[in-house]
């Protein structure tokens, strides 16, 4: 009886389980391992604009024709900038404001936390139009700024590629401070007040408090946050793709992940953007593997 | 040496505000420049003026926007997206959560990495197969497939949200409903479900956002201007400069100020909740 009665209750935890997880499983299932698998098989596909219907498995040939392409390094290259420049920015910046804003003497905190919040708060892709015409030749603000108050002349921030690219990292920064500034503050909380008694106590420098003590004990807290942070970075289509108008000038502002948008929605090369697709996948991956391996930073996680 | 010490705090004082003050002024400024530029008259969109407040100032785009252009059926499409996306996002990840928080079984290790991996997926690794998808099955133009996607960008960020929360709250209460004699379902929506309710909102805001912010997929399967979302509308005016600047700054106002006020409010409980997330994983 009593058997019995352990088997059914274990059935009915089964049940319960599977009642928890079957909605997300299907929904994941169908809108993510089913897509990922389609594009494995369009990328050794020749589908594009003239074989839409009519499309065959070809083999590897999209794989080389993207490694063939000689734009394709280029804006890996640029795509690698354009990451690491970001977060580096993002992390010193956000850190930055985080041990000022954390000081005990600072009034109004939460004044202060919410107006340096705002960037993260504005939706993306009004950020990035806004942005865009912050940057205009004649009329936007920016140049505005530098020819009256610099005395500069004006730049020609979307015509010229290097500019525009500029143009586009700008604005990531601006948006992208405030996630890392949050991460430090919420670490910083967890830093007992004693280790920075200690550390006055032996006279140490506010520079050397840093590095000897905020440093490290932030480390475990940052880490995670630096990894998805360069993963949505490297991914981060909309300030590229909205700041320079879909690559302007003449398609040489892009990272790998606009690029591949405008191969598969305006050129339709379909198979050769799905092949782009997954190097961009493995190239992500395979960075993510090796950084946390060294740094062990999910070590907390399992 | 005490003077000193005392000047160097002051320095110290002073160089944080300064620092402060000039990182909030950088926030603010290009806000203040849709406010700006949403003012405007109509004769000055094209006006070379860094007033904050511009000469002549009058609410005839908001007028213009509301009454004679398609923002409020744009409004209105990306409320019942965003709203139905919100609570699936919701009911999906409250339960997942639960699941992968309180049970094992064999996958589990799995299920939780895949989540984390499709966060390395490129805009395009979904949206092009689900695009031919869609195509065969008659989904462009309507807002099934959007929500669907939608739905499944969210989940995995607010699965591992909520697990991470659960995670938080003790066992023990659970034991104490059982020996009242609750089924399990009763458990969860008596007693852990409402404690969650600092996870909750951060992932129905989560998902809220996702859903009302994003551009790159419904510029993909949204073509009819009857059926855009916001995003889509907003871009459209922002895309010829001289006649609908105006437009599209006071759009983006209207957008943006229930959204940011609902993230800045809710902040607080977004700090705590990234940074459990981040310790606990």
């Amino acid at each position: 009886m009593k058997f019995l009665s352990n088997h059914s209750e274990k059935r009915k935890a089964q049940l319960f389980l599977l009642f928890l997880l079957a909605p997300t499983v299907v929904l994941v299932l169908a809108v993510v391992a089913y897509p990922f698998m389609f594009n494995v098989v369009l990328s050794l596909s020749n589908m594009n604009i003239y074989h839409i219907r009519d499309w065959d498995v070809v083999g590897i040939q999209q794989y080389v024709a993207v490694f063939q392409e000689p734009k394709f390094w280029e804006i890996l290259f640029k795509t690698v900038v354009w990451t690491g420049v970001n977060i580096v920015f993002h992390v010193v910046i956000g850190v930055f404001l985080a041990v000022l804003l954390h000081q005990k003497f600072v009034v109004g905190k939460p004044a202060w936390r919410v107006l340096l919040i705002l960037p993260w708060a504005l939706p993306q892709y009004i950020t990035a139009l806004t942005w865009r015409g912050m940057f205009n030749y004649d009329y936007g603000a920016i140049n505005l700024l530098i020819t009256k108050y610099m005395n500069l002349s004006p730049v020609e921030w979307l015509t010229s590629p290097f500019e525009a690219f500029a143009a586009a990292i700008l604005t990531n920064i601006w948006l992208g401070f405030p996630f890392m500034m949050v991460i430090a503050l919420g670490g910083l909380q967890s830093i007992p007040a004693e280790l920075y008694e200690a550390a006055d106590v032996d006279g140490a420098s506010p520079w050397k408090k840093f590095w000897n003590v905020t440093a490290p004990l932030l480390k475990p807290v940052m880490l995670p946050a630096i990894i998805l942070g360069i993963v949505w970075t490297f991914n981060n289509i909309n300030v590229v793709w909205l700041v320079s108008n879909m690559g302007e000038p003449n398609d040489q502002t892009h990272i790998l992940v606009s690029f591949v948008y405008k191969a598969a929605f305006n050129a339709y090369r379909f198979g050769w953007a799905a092949a782009l697709s997954m190097v961009i996948f493995v190239i992500l991956f395979t960075f993510s593997q090796v950084f946390l391996n060294r740094t062990k930073a999910t070590e907390a996680a399992y | 040496m005490g003077k000193d010490a005392n000047a160097k705090r002051l320095g110290g004082i002073v160089g944080t505000y300064a620092v402060l003050i000039i990182f909030a002024a950088i926030s603010i400024y290009p806000v203040s420049r849709i406010v700006t530029i949403s003012l405007r008259p109509g004769d000055q969109l094209l006006s070379t003026s860094l007033a904050i407040i511009p000469d002549g100032a009058s609410l005839r785009n908001y007028v213009h926007l509301l009454t004679e252009t398609q923002f409020l059926r744009w409004m209105l499409n990306s409320l019942l997206v965003s709203i139905v996306v919100t609570v699936t996002g919701v009911a999906f990840a409250s339960t997942a959560g639960y699941g992968l928080s309180r049970y094992k079984f064999a996958g589990k290790g799995a299920m939780l990495s895949g989540l984390l991996v499709t966060q390395m997926f490129p805009a395009t690794m979904l949206l092009l197969p689900l695009y031919v998808v869609l195509i065969k099955l008659h989904l462009l133009n309507s807002y099934l497939g959007i929500v669907i996607i939608y739905t499944a960008t969210a989940l995995p960020f607010c699965v591992w949200q909520m697990k991470g929360y659960y995670d938080t709250i003790p066992f023990a209460l659970e034991e104490a409903a059982r020996i009242d004699g609750a089924t399990p379902w009763q458990t969860f929506r008596k007693v852990i479900f409402p404690l969650a309710a600092p996870a909750l909102v951060i992932t129905a805001l989560f998902s809220f956002m996702t859903a009302w912010n994003e551009y790159v997929v419904a510029n993909v399967v949204l073509q009819d201007t009857e059926l855009y979302t916001l995003p889509l509308g907003l871009k459209m005016f922002q895309g010829s400069m001289q006649t609908q600047w105006g437009l599209y700054a006071a759009g983006s106002l209207l957008v943006s100020v229930p959204v940011v006020a609902l993230f800045l409010v809710l902040s607080r409980y977004l700090i705590s909740g990234l940074t459990l997330g981040a310790v606990k994983g």
